[in-house]
Parts: structure tokens; sequence; C-alpha cells
């Protein structure tokens, strides 16, 4: 394949994940675009081979997509280890390849957590500058979903599918919250609940995480597709090593190829869209006597701020059956305890899960048995399991932060990305808070609780934010409202990297959202520029 | 219950004609046998008799079934296929140094016996693995997916869709009664 660079490319878009595919297929009508990407282009035939890796015990997380090596080292100095090669993938499509696919807005107050809650920064932006964008994201990804969300942020128009009807467990845990007073409702998935853009309704494989063989759940493939059908080139395997830059713009990102040769490519905007830790970490990469703390950085922002959402979770069994583990994705939530936050307590989602306990062809390849003794093990272990998930939001702390690793460097010579995460009292306030509810839950169903994810055990939901902030004072942001950063006329950020708080719903459609918005910034931008 | 060709139809489209060898992984090892790599037909019966010894008692038709799915999965003549015919070798050569017969040939008792003094009952699976690891992946593991990820299979164990088997948004909102 030809990797060289693209004459006179207008965009250059570093990250073919949903950020830069959606940046991407919006410019690529009008403008020359060229996609840059880390990682490879996957072969959607390969599928079916990817879900027998994530359901045989040999092959861990990071083998489905191929994440790992040198290319991928990373450390993790913080007080929390972080295993980030569990989190993320490289390659065209990025991260939404494993994805799970819940797509929520984010709540009004969560763009003023600052005003309304005592807790960081304000966006600079509000509920009412992104929520024309949201129905646009919604459509650009396919969501299936209900307005039945009592708790939600307000919305006119109706989801593009409908939602996924409720669960069989489902309707154990509605009996159990009706008693207790707590609203049940549905969970918006991008996940097709009937045939969508060119792509299959779900048929259930059961594996969407990490994989989904059918197409059906939205990864980014969708819009990088699109943009090059529109014209866009997309260079896969092509990691972006530095950004060649003056004082007040990019010149060009210099990238790697398989062949061991190094490339320029010029451009007049570039769009960082490569996630909350390479995003930063490429910046950081880029120091220069200029910038001697890394391009983009005077604020000195960069990196700092690393958020995750953090899980909380309980489950146990019931005396009788819960048909658990049919499809990987929940049909539940409730929102109803979110906007409780304050300063003590963060806000928080509730998810009831349809794939709690073992799945019994996993069990099935890891006992010391097989026949009659293994299909007995198999009916023991399957069957009765049910469980409660929550997400929390993590305060953003300037100790929390992505930088680089002074002793390692990757298959390029680069410094690794080292994940420095630490987590605030106020979150592991709220994950105890969570625990709370989900057991009374479950007590209210009569089970027995067996495992419980408190504030000792809690860990990553994998989703990476606040690494490149964005907000109106250049001395304490990264980016401005639009997305561009403060420092370069040229650049522009499309991740949640840009979040200056975290919220507690799944990021992807606020990331979608933005991207959205970023691009028809890009759109005027350039159009001021022709103009001239 | 009875297994199907149908069934083995339905767990090669969940996992494909091959295994998850055609991306990296399952580089054979330099030991392995130096034997000529056993027909399609002598894999189909080896891994038939191995079936019979790790598949429920309850089942009937696994001839046919495993017949079904060996027969694609050799068909890709690939790594995997190529690893599924060395464990047969191993099989082979183990039960041949200890009971002069190979390993389809050997009584039920004494194959269980033959696969456990290999230690394919406790190994974990690898294709890279030692002698144990590589039959417990490409053996066992193979014909224990086969199953598990169908639908006969998994109605063994309570779940009409299990893992891997693309049955569809109707059975997880049934509940055990079949009812919505």
């Amino acid at each position: 394949m030809d990797r060289t660079p693209v004459p006179d490319a207008d965009v250059c878009v570093v990250g073919a994940g949903p950020a830069g595919g959606l940046v991407a297929d919006q410019l690529a009508g009008d403008y020359d675009v060229v996609v840059l990407d880390a990682g490879p282009r996957f072969d959607f035939e390969d599928r079916p081979e990817r879900q027998e890796r994530a359901i045989r015990p040999f092959y861990g997380r990071p083998d489905i997509w191929e994440m790992g090596g040198p290319r991928d080292d990373h450390t993790a100095s913080g007080e929390w280890s972080y295993p980030l090669n569990h989190a993320r993938v490289k390659g065209i499509g990025g991260s939404t390849l494993h994805w799970q696919g819940m797509v929520m807005r984010l709540h009004e107050d969560d763009f003023n957590s600052g005003s309304t809650r005592g807790v960081g920064p304000d966006w600079p932006i509000d509920y009412e500058d992104l929520r024309p964008y949201y129905p646009d994201a919604e459509r650009e990804l396919g969501v299936a979903g209900a307005s039945d969300n009592p708790y939600g942020p307000p919305r006119e128009q109706p989801y593009p599918m409908p939602a996924f009807p409720p669960s069989y467990s489902d309707s154990l845990f509605a009996e159990a919250c009706e008693e207790l007073g707590i609203d049940m409702h549905s969970v918006p998935n991008a996940r097709n609940s009937e045939s969508y853009d060119g792509r299959s309704q779900c048929v259930g494989y059961g594996t969407c995480q990490p994989v989904c063989p059918s197409g059906a759940k939205y990864d980014a493939t969708v819009h990088i597709d699109s943009a090059e059908q529109q014209g866009a080139t997309v260079i896969d395997r092509a990691p972006v090593q530095y950004l060649e830059h003056g004082p007040d713009q990019i010149e060009a990102a210099v990238y790697a190829t398989p062949d061991g040769e190094t490339h320029t490519q010029s451009a007049e905007v570039f769009v960082l869209a490569c996630g909350g830790v390479e995003t930063p970490r490429l910046l950081l990469l880029s120091a220069s006597e200029t910038y001697p703390d890394g391009l983009a950085n005077t604020s000195g922002a960069v990196g700092r701020y690393f958020m995750d959402h953090l899980f909380a979770g309980t489950g146990g069994v019931l005396d009788g059956e819960t048909r658990q583990n049919h499809v990987g994705f929940y049909t539940s939530s409730s929102q109803q305890f979110y906007d409780e936050a304050n300063e003590e307590f963060a806000p928080l989602k509730l998810e009831f899960f349809n794939y709690d306990g073992p799945s019994p062809v996993e069990m099935a390849l890891s006992g010391e048995d097989w026949g009659d003794d293994l299909l007995e093990r198999l009916r023991e272990g399957y069957g009765n399991h049910l469980g409660i998930g929550a997400l929390v939001e993590q305060r953003p702390q300037e100790a929390s932060y992505i930088g680089l690793a002074e002793d390692q460097t990757d298959d390029h010579g680069n410094p690794v990305p080292d994940v420095h995460w630490t987590v605030d009292d106020r979150a592991l306030r709220t994950i105890e808070r969570a625990n709370e509810i989900q057991t009374e839950i479950l007590s209210e169903l009569g089970a027995e609780i067996t495992w419980q994810v408190g504030p000792e055990e809690t860990g990553p939901a994998y989703h990476h934010m606040g690494t490149t902030r964005m907000g109106t004072d250049p001395t304490d942001s990264v980016v401005d409202s639009t997305g561009r950063t403060h420092d370069l006329q040229n650049c522009w950020i499309a991740s949640s990297s840009v979040f200056p708080t975290g919220g507690a719903v799944n990021p992807t459609l606020t990331i979608a959202a933005l991207a959205l918005r970023t691009a028809d910034h890009i759109d005027r931008a350039l159009g001021e520029t022709s103009t001239r | 219950m009875e297994l199907t060709r149908r069934d083995a139809v339905a767990a090669l489209a969940a996992l494909g004609g091959a295994g998850s060898a055609t991306y990296g992984y399952s580089r054979l090892r330099d030991d392995g046998p130096d034997s000529t790599p056993p027909s399609d037909d002598h894999v189909r019966e080896t891994m038939s008799a191995t079936a019979e010894i790790v598949y429920p008692s309850e089942l009937s038709g696994i001839a046919a079934f495993v017949e079904e799915f060996v027969d694609a999965r050799l068909a890709e003549d690939d790594d995997h296929a190529a690893g599924i015919r060395e464990a047969v070798t191993i099989l082979d050569e183990h039960s041949q140094t200890w009971y002069d017969q190979s390993f389809a040939d050997l009584s039920a008792d004494t194959r269980e016996t033959a696969l456990e003094g290999l230690g394919a009952d406790v190994a974990d699976e690898d294709p890279d693995g030692s002698t144990a690891e590589r039959v417990r992946y490409y053996v066992v593991n193979e014909l224990l997916l086969a199953l598990y990820s169908s639908p006969t299979g998994g109605t063994l164990v309570g779940i009409e869709n299990p893992q891997g088997h693309p049955g569809g948004i109707q059975s997880y909102q049934r509940g055990p009664n079949g009812l919505e």
C-alpha cells in the first residue's frame, strides 16, 4: 500500500477512531483530507476469529485486536495501576472496535459542575450549545433508544431506532425497584435494533465487548469508509512521531511507516483525535524551544486532569432462573440518583446487567472436567446470577495525569505514555453509595449477594478524559470552546481529552457531538482562509 | 438430546471455518511430531473418538456433528488446521507408546485414561504450549467450543442462544417458561 503523504492536503486527522472518523467524514466532501492511524486496517471477515479469541481462555483482552508489544508499551507510576492496553484499540475504528456501545447524553449540570456542584471547572459551553449536535450524533452512530428517562436532559427528537426491549432479568429488577421507589428506564445503544445505515440488526452473538461479528454495533469504520468514499485518504500503520510547528501553527505531522521510512504530511489544518492518552502524549513528544513543556502547553494542562469513570457493582444469585448472557449489552438503567450530585457525592448511574455470572461456553473451556461432570458443573454454575453495575464520576485533579515515561521507549525510540492515575475521595464515597443502592435492590429481590466491587476493588471503565481540557482561559486550559488549541491557530482536538469534567455517562456520544461541532468550526475556519 | 449437522453449521457460522490462527498466535512448534500429517479421515475419526469422552452421555448424533465441524475447520488448510492435525498425531503417539494402538482404536475407558495420562484434563489450553496444552487447545477445547457455542449444547445448560451463536434478540427477553 502507498503510505506516502498526500500533496496539498487541507486537513490532516491523526487517529481513525470515532472522533477522527466523524471529522474526516464531515469535511471530506469539500476538502482534501488525510487520516493517519498508528494501527492497522482490520479485515471485517476476520471478526469470527476474533470472537473465538474472545471466548477462548488462552487469549487476553489485548490479544483480540492485537494490542501490546513495543508499539504499545506504557508505564503506570500512579498510586493506582492502569491496564492501558485493555482499555484501547489502535487501528482503523479505534476503541469503538471493542467498546460496548452505550451512548447517553451528558446532563445539563455536567456542563456546570463547578457552579452547580462545587467540583471542577464549568465547561465553556452549555448543554444548549451541544444540544443541536446530539441528535446528529445519534443519527450518525445509529442509536436505538426511547424517550422514557425522566432524569435525562431535555430532548425533542425521537431516537433513530426503537429501544431494545427490556430483558427478562429487567422484569425481575423492575418488581424490586418499584417496591423501593427506584425508576428504571431504557438505555440508548449504538447498536441496531433494526437494520440501519446498511448494517444488520443485532443478531445476538453476545460478545459485543470486545467484538461484534455482525457489524450491528456501531464502530468508526463506518465513518472512515464514508470519508474514503468521498475522497479522503486513510493511511494505516502510520504512527505520528511528532508535529513540526512554528510559534502559531503546526506545519506537518511526521509519521513512520512499516517499511522503516519516515514521512512528513503537511496540511492547512491538523485535527488530533487519538484519544485521551495518545493525544497529550503526541503534544508532549512535540516539545520544542518555543514550547519546551510540550506543544500547545503554555497552560501546563496538557496531560493533566486525567479522569476515567469508576465502576461499582454488586451481584448475587437467586432461587430461580435469570436468563443471563444471551446478549452482551444491557437494556435498562436508572439515572435517578445522577443529579443528586454535589461536593460530597459524584453523579452516578445504575446499569442492570443482562450478562452477570459465567458464560457456559467460557466455563466449559476452563475446567478440569469433561463429559457428564462438566455438564453438571455448567448447570450448577449457570442460570441464577443477577448483577447491577454503576459508573461514577471522578473529580479532575492536577495530580492525575498522562506523562512521558522517563526510562522506557517504544518501537520508534519515543518515551512511552505514563498513566499516573489517582482517584479522589468523593468518587470512592459515591462508589459506597452505589453499592448501598445495589445491595438494597438485590436484597429486595431476595438474592444472596456473592460479589461486590466497592471502593477497594474499583477499576476504570476505560474512558480517558480531561487531558487537553477545554476552557476560556489559556492559562489553565488547552483548547477553546470550539476545540481549537489556544496556542496554535490550525490545531484542533477532537476527543474526550477536551472534557473538563466527566459526568457519569459513557462519553462516546458526547465525543461524537463535539466532533461534529468542531468539524463545523474547522469548515468555517478553512472557508475564511480560502476567501482571504 | 440429539446433535445434528445443523448444529455444527451453527457453530461454524459463529466461529468461522477456522480458528484464531490466521493472524499470528499459532506458529507451530519446531519440536512437533516428525511423522506425516494424518489424513482428514483419521483426524475426523480421532476427534469423534475424543468427543465421545468429552461430550455428555445424554447426547446422540455426535459423529455427524463432529464430522461437519472438523471438515470445515480442516478445509481452511491454515495454521489452525495444521495444529489440529499435529495434536491428533500427539494423541496417537502417546497411545501407541502406552497401549500399542492409535487413539481412536482404544476403548472408551482407555481413551479417557490416555487423555488424562497426557494431562489434557488439567492443562490450560495453549496453541504453542506443551503437548498437553496443545491437545487441550486443538482437540478437547476445540470440541467443547463447538458444542457449547451451538444452540443444542447451550440448551443442555439452559441457554438456547449461547455466547458465540447469532441466535437473535428474542431469547434474552424470554423468561424460563418461554414468557416475555
